[in-house]
């Protein structure tokens, strides 16, 4: 997914021949701007005719060039919408490749039926082996196996699918590595996952977002206002004892309506779309994007966004005489052969700290008893030394068992370890316990920060957890989020949502399992992990490919970009009007009222080459501005007033000045080349 | 500037902030229920209006139900004027015995009243009776300043409720804003006024013999209790044709400073019950100093230009002020210029100077203000009403530029509120751009016209922006009772009113429906100095580009045309 991002010549040369198909009306029409530049350019071009029949040179030559930059007007805008769509068409395309025709095996009770993979239908079972090419999407109901998914997520590495549990759905497209598993398909063929996604890069069925509604609203509120204002002048101007000639009436209204942001307004969502795609996350509509940018919270599961993903050992308790240095050993001796990270922590922890070298537990003659679910405790046997580590009260139990009690000064060391958020382990040999083990939850580096961060953009940030509120609360403290959710169940996850949205505020949430589907239904903006269940990827209306729950973060950034790349611009678009005045105005009426002359400021040479100037800049600045809409404009972590400033000083200020400059050199270059 | 001056206007702006405070306060009592000291007085006669009239002060209602009874209300205020004004021959109280008037000045005349705008196509003082100024224009002269607050009310109540399906009953509404508010200010303000010798009775008109020896005819009437609400109730319908001009009307320098607070009064102090009822009063204030920003922006031009004067008339060697055509000697430039910032900047239009005589460009500013929909204080509860539409476009505009979806008082403000809020800056500006196009190419519309030349226009655009305005000034020099201006103007009035009204109505349903967002670091900021100059910046350029063709063919080639020495 994350190969054809970048503009080739492919994507250029399409986008330029896509831009004329565009002329089509019924395809500019939801685009009141742009449609009224197009009946602008015909009444020009028509108004050109007519002088050439006409044959008044001076006003053909000039008519004509009004005609031919207000075409160019609107090509340059569906230039700039289609090279937003190229991007998608070339990534849709390297997708479709994946979805090569396949043979599926069936199974009809016990027998295999070779079928054409668009005949499967939900409900379905079928047999995908070693090398086989999986045929729709759906949940693995039996088997495990190695996947390769490359071909939707770009990872290479395989990844492990199987019957039961958070890792069951499979995508069709993707190929079964090693081993074998039963699939029940779950999409018909055309409402697959990879269809879905070919549809929603292709932007085959993009509508507008509710913002860009009322951003439409609005510019064809100021294209109807300046319409008037623009049509009203012939009076006023007949009234003057003067007429403005139609190409001239045109020049200046497609002046004043916001062809910049009317031409760029899709491109900038198309493009918002594009950039979540660069981060391989899959918005299933705009609207999640547009929602993204405006979330209040982010519920953020404890395990693998905040903390890595396992507890870690740091710092060993030893009981009453006992040295921390026999604690390190024992527990060493115990977890040797403990492959789970918990384990491995330990032995890395009793080195580093103790230089106690890792010994091999065969060597020893040493029995590993494992985890029992029964004793709830592993250790080792070696050589008539029973070594033991649990959970407190499964260490009492043992004790117990043996006559004896737990010291008291362990129990209070386990109770303070408790308390600061962390896992006490006890370990005990023989009959006493030895110590405690401090397994703590390790914080990810740097998200603290992150959340910080966060706070400035003013988003809070909710940990989720299953853990007690005493470990959650010191953890949520170390990684500093605003709150915390502990023991936390589905329903719990629901209706913490349900009462912050009703507080107005907008949710997003990452999730993968079954459990989680109502949580991501019922949330704003709702990711779910590629590797999660299909039920969880239904619900959501986000999929990140790479399933990594961090992204979270990225994806809101996106979401505010998208919002201040359309706020700017328009900004920038009616800033622009005030520099356009005072270039066409003068020049209409200079013959009647010479003294209004005063109003050319920039001092254009002449009324047809100010005119000119100024279309000539309205359509130059929408191809100029092309690339920053596509790339969104810089966004920064801070609060909205000093985003504000910053974007007033660069679009508003700047839209003010720019025209003013880029009119007086156009208008230089015109007459330096007679063209007017 | 000369220091005199300045400190008039600075005392004038103190003054005014001292009594608007409280009085918003006040207001925003009344209209949250909350006890006030008026209670006892006027409790039992607003139960009595609500009994008689079969009331259910209770009952709330949905912003449809809510206009519906507003325009029902209304349309039965034209037609009783009408009717008014067509029988007051018949009528008593007619001492001068006037007859009904022409048919589509009585029109003009119904809706003039009716929707605050009180446009005179008739001079008062030699065409009605006592009777119709007093059961006509007076009534309509408080009914129709409480529809204007009524709206506005109902608007904040949408704007403040949360997932609410109701915004207020207007009735209710409309008898708070008469009993609690404008009755009570009037009865002061007349007293005061009649203690300048404004007038106050029923006379017959007055005939005297002049030093000249001539005999002059002297017009009498309840001049002082229409007076206060004229000006309180940004309605502008002078008593008399010569308005707050005339002697009777305003005789002396602290009755026109009277006059000039009377009019910015409720329309400033509502901004701070504005700010109150949100329970947010930086919200309030931030209007308040927007307003007030633009205020002496366009006070300063007016100002300025009279200043400079005229450079023809200078060159003839007059001593003292070159443009006091059209002023009265009375209140010189400074007053002259404040008052005609002041009546234009409400709906007010009653005037003191005649501003078809100001420096062309002195005469800028009051026009725009019109163009711009009287954002700058405006009338009563449709000055905040309509900067409340440009704070929400501003807030569209701008607000994304933080990276969140527009939101204004923690509501989202979506495809719906923006098709209201661009209709209510559309349906005026259209009404005035096609208005005075149609009127300066058809015979009817240009044969009025007194100056030919620029100046003939602006008294064209100035007559249709004042009517779709609900301002009501005129520009004099162009002769509006004609059949042709008096229904065109009509229609612009009921446009420019009904057609930013039900909007607004519209708006505040949509709004009160919504949940409110609490506010973060995230949140634009609608307060404070950044977003007062936003707001101040998206209503001059989405508002006055609107014009700006308008006005480069009148006001502004004209003052050019002046400074290089011709004159209309």
């Amino acid at each position: 997914m994350r190969k054809t991002s970048s503009l080739n010549g492919t994507i250029l040369r399409q986008a330029a021949k896509d831009s004329f198909v565009k002329l089509d009306p019924r395809a500019l029409w939801s685009n009141p701007v742009m449609f009224v530049v197009e009946i602008t350019a015909l009444l020009t071009t028509y108004f050109a005719i007519r002088d050439a029949a006409g044959a008044t040179a001076t006003s053909f030559w000039f008519d004509s060039q009004i005609a031919l930059w207000l075409w160019i007007t609107v090509l340059f805008a569906n230039f700039a919408e289609a090279l937003a769509e190229g991007r998608g068409k070339a990534q849709a395309d390297t997708l479709r490749k994946a979805k090569s025709e396949t043979i599926a095996k069936k199974l009809n009770g016990e027998k295999i039926e070779p079928i054409s993979a668009a005949q499967l239908r939900k409900g379905d079972i079928v047999l995908v082996e070693t090398g086989d090419f999986i045929p729709g999407d759906g949940e693995i109901i039996e088997g495990v196996a190695s996947v390769d998914e490359s071909a939707v997520t770009g990872e290479s590495a395989p990844v492990i699918r199987e019957s039961g549990g958070d890792r069951s759905a499979v995508t069709g497209g993707t190929r079964v590595l090693s081993d074998w598993i039963k699939v029940k398909i779950t999409a018909n063929p055309g409402e697959t996952f990879l269809d879905r996604m070919i549809n929603l890069v292709e932007g085959a069925k993009r509508q507008k977002t509710p913002n860009e509604i009322a951003l439409t609203i609005l510019l064809l509120g100021l294209t109807i206002i300046f319409l008037l204002a623009v049509a009203t002048l012939e009076p006023f101007a007949i009234y003057s004892g003067t007429t403005v000639s139609i190409p001239v009436l045109a020049a200046l209204l497609v002046c004043l309506i916001p062809t910049t942001i009317g031409g760029l307004l899709s491109a900038i969502g198309i493009a918002g779309m594009d950039r979540l795609l660069q981060h391989n996350v899959l918005a299933m509509s705009g609207r999640a994007v547009e929602a993204a940018g405006d979330v209040g919270v982010l519920l953020l599961d404890k395990t693998g966004t905040i903390t890595l993903g396992n507890r870690m050992a740091t710092e060993f308790v030893p009981a009453p005489g006992i040295s921390a240095a026999e604690l390190a050993d024992a527990a060493q001796l115990s977890s040797l052969a403990d492959e789970t990270p918990e384990g491995r922590s330990i032995v890395i922890l009793a080195k580093e700290n103790f230089n106690i070298r890792e010994r091999d537990i065969a060597a020893l003659g040493a029995t590993f008893i494992p985890f029992s679910a029964n004793t709830r405790m592993s250790g080792v046997d070696l050589q008539g030394r029973e070594v033991r580590k649990g959970a407190m009260d499964s260490i009492e139990k043992y004790l117990h068992a043996k006559g004896k009690s737990m010291d008291p000064q362990v129990k209070l060391a386990v109770e303070a370890i408790a308390k600061k958020g962390g896992t006490p382990l006890v370990v005990a040999e023989g009959s006493r316990a030895l110590g405690v083990i401090y397994l703590k939850d390790v914080v990810k580096g740097g998200i603290n920060e992150r959340f910080a961060q966060l706070r400035r953009m003013g988003i809070k940030t909710v940990m989720i957890t299953g853990d007690n509120p005493l470990t959650a609360a010191a953890i949520a403290a170390e990684a500093g989020v605003d709150d915390f959710l502990a023991e936390a169940t589905p329903e719990a996850k629901l209706k913490l949502i349900r009462d912050y949205q009703g507080q107005g505020n907008l949710v997003a949430m990452t999730g993968d399992g079954t459990n989680d589907a109502p949580a991501l239904a019922q949330s704003d903006v709702g990711v779910a992990m590629n590797s999660g269940t299909q039920a969880a990827k239904e619900a959501g209306n986000m999929v990140d490919l790479d399933s990594n729950p961090t992204k979270l973060i990225e994806i809101v950034e996106i979401g505010k970009q998208l919002l201040m790349t359309r706020g700017a611009l328009t900004t920038f678009s009616i800033a622009n009007d005030v520099a356009k005045y005072f270039a066409i105005i003068p020049a209409l009426f200079i013959v009647t009222y010479p003294q209004l002359g005063v109003l050319n400021i920039m001092h254009l040479s002449t009324p047809q080459s100010a005119i000119l100037s100024a279309v000539i800049f309205n359509a130059l600045i929408i191809v100029a501005l092309v690339p920053l809409a596509l790339r969104g404009i810089t966004y920064r972590p801070l609060g909205a007033n000093v985003i504000l400033r910053r974007n007033l000083l660069i679009y508003g200020l700047g839209g003010l000045v720019a025209p003013f400059i880029g009119i007086k050199l156009i208008d230089l270059l015109l007459t330096a080349w007679h063209l007017s | 500037m000369k220091g005199a001056d300045l400190s008039q206007i600075l005392f004038y702006i103190v003054v005014l902030i001292i009594l608007a405070i409280p009085l918003g306060r006040y207001m925003a009592k009344v209209f949250e229920g909350d006890k006030t000291f008026m209670d006892k007085a006027i409790g039992p006669l607003e139960r009595l209006i609500y009994h008689i009239c079969g009331i259910d002060a209770a009952q709330e209602m949905n912003w449809r139900e809510y206009a519906l009874s507003l325009l029902t209300f209304n349309l039965f205020g034209i037609i009783l004027l009408f009717l008014l004004q067509l029988l007051q021959g018949h009528l008593p109280f007619d001492p001068q015995g006037f007859g009904a008037p022409h048919l589509t000045t009585a029109i003009n005349t119904a809706v003039s009243f009716v929707t605050n705008t009180n446009w005179q196509s008739y001079a008062g003082e030699s065409s009605l009776s006592y009777l119709t100024q007093m059961a006509g224009m007076t009534v309509q002269n408080f009914v129709s300043a409480a529809t204007g607050i009524a709206v506005v009310v109902a608007l904040i109540r949408g704007l403040s409720r949360r997932q609410a399906n109701s915004i207020g009953n207007f009735w209710v509404d409309l008898t708070r804003s008469v009993l609690w508010i404008l009755l009570p200010l009037s009865v002061v303000g007349a007293v005061l006024l009649a203690s300048q010798g404004v007038i106050q009775n029923l006379s017959p008109y007055l005939t005297v013999h002049t030093l000249q020896g001539a005999n002059q005819t002297l017009a009498m009437g309840p001049v002082a209790s229409q007076e206060a609400i004229k000006e309180l109730g940004t309605n502008g319908g002078g008593f008399f044709n010569a308005n707050s001009a005339h002697p009777f009307e305003n005789p002396t320098p602290f009755s026109n400073f009277l006059e000039m607070l009377f009019i910015l009064l409720i329309p400033a102090g509502l901004t701070f019950s504005y700010g109150k009822m949100l329970k947010d009063v930086k919200q309030g204030r931030v209007l308040f100093v927007t307003m007030l920003v633009l205020f002496l922006l366009m006070l300063g031009t007016t100002y300025g230009s009279e200043l400079a004067g005229n450079p023809q008339i200078s060159k003839l060697g007059i001593i003292g002020s070159s443009v006091m055509e059209g002023k009265e000697v009375r209140f010189g430039v400074v007053n002259s210029a404040l008052f005609a910032t002041v009546t234009t900047a409400t709906s007010c239009g009653a005037v003191n100077a005649m501003h078809d005589s100001l420096t062309p460009l002195g005469g800028l500013p009051p026009l725009l203000q019109m163009m711009l929909g009287e954002v700058v204080f405006g009338g009563v509860g449709t000055g905040l009403y309509s900067i409340l539409i440009f704070v929400i476009l501003t807030v569209f505009i701008v607000g994304l530029m933080v990276g969140r979806t527009p939101e204004y008082l923690g509501k989202k403000i979506e495809g719906f509120e923006m098709k209201m809020a661009i209709l209510a800056v559309l349906i005026p500006s259209a009404s005035i751009l096609l208005g005075s196009a149609l009127a300066s190419v058809i015979p009817a519309g240009t044969s009025s016209i007194a100056n030919p030349g620029p100046h003939g226009l602006s008294e064209i655009i100035y007559a249709f922006a004042s009517s779709s305005a609900n301002n009501g000034s005129a520009f004099a020099g162009l002769n509006v009772s004609t059949p042709f201006y008096n229904l065109a103007l009509a229609l612009a009035m009921l446009v420019g009113r009904f057609g930013v009204i039900l909007p607004v109505l519209a708006i505040a349903g949509s709004m009160a429906h919504k949940k409110i967002a609490t506010a973060g670091a995230g949140t634009f900021a609608t307060t404070g100095g950044l977003f007062s100059g936003l707001l101040a910046g998206v209503i001059l350029i989405v508002g006055a580009l609107t014009f700006f063709p308008a006005l480069a063919l009148g006001p502004i080639v004209e003052q050019l045309l002046m400074w290089s020495g011709k004159a209309f």
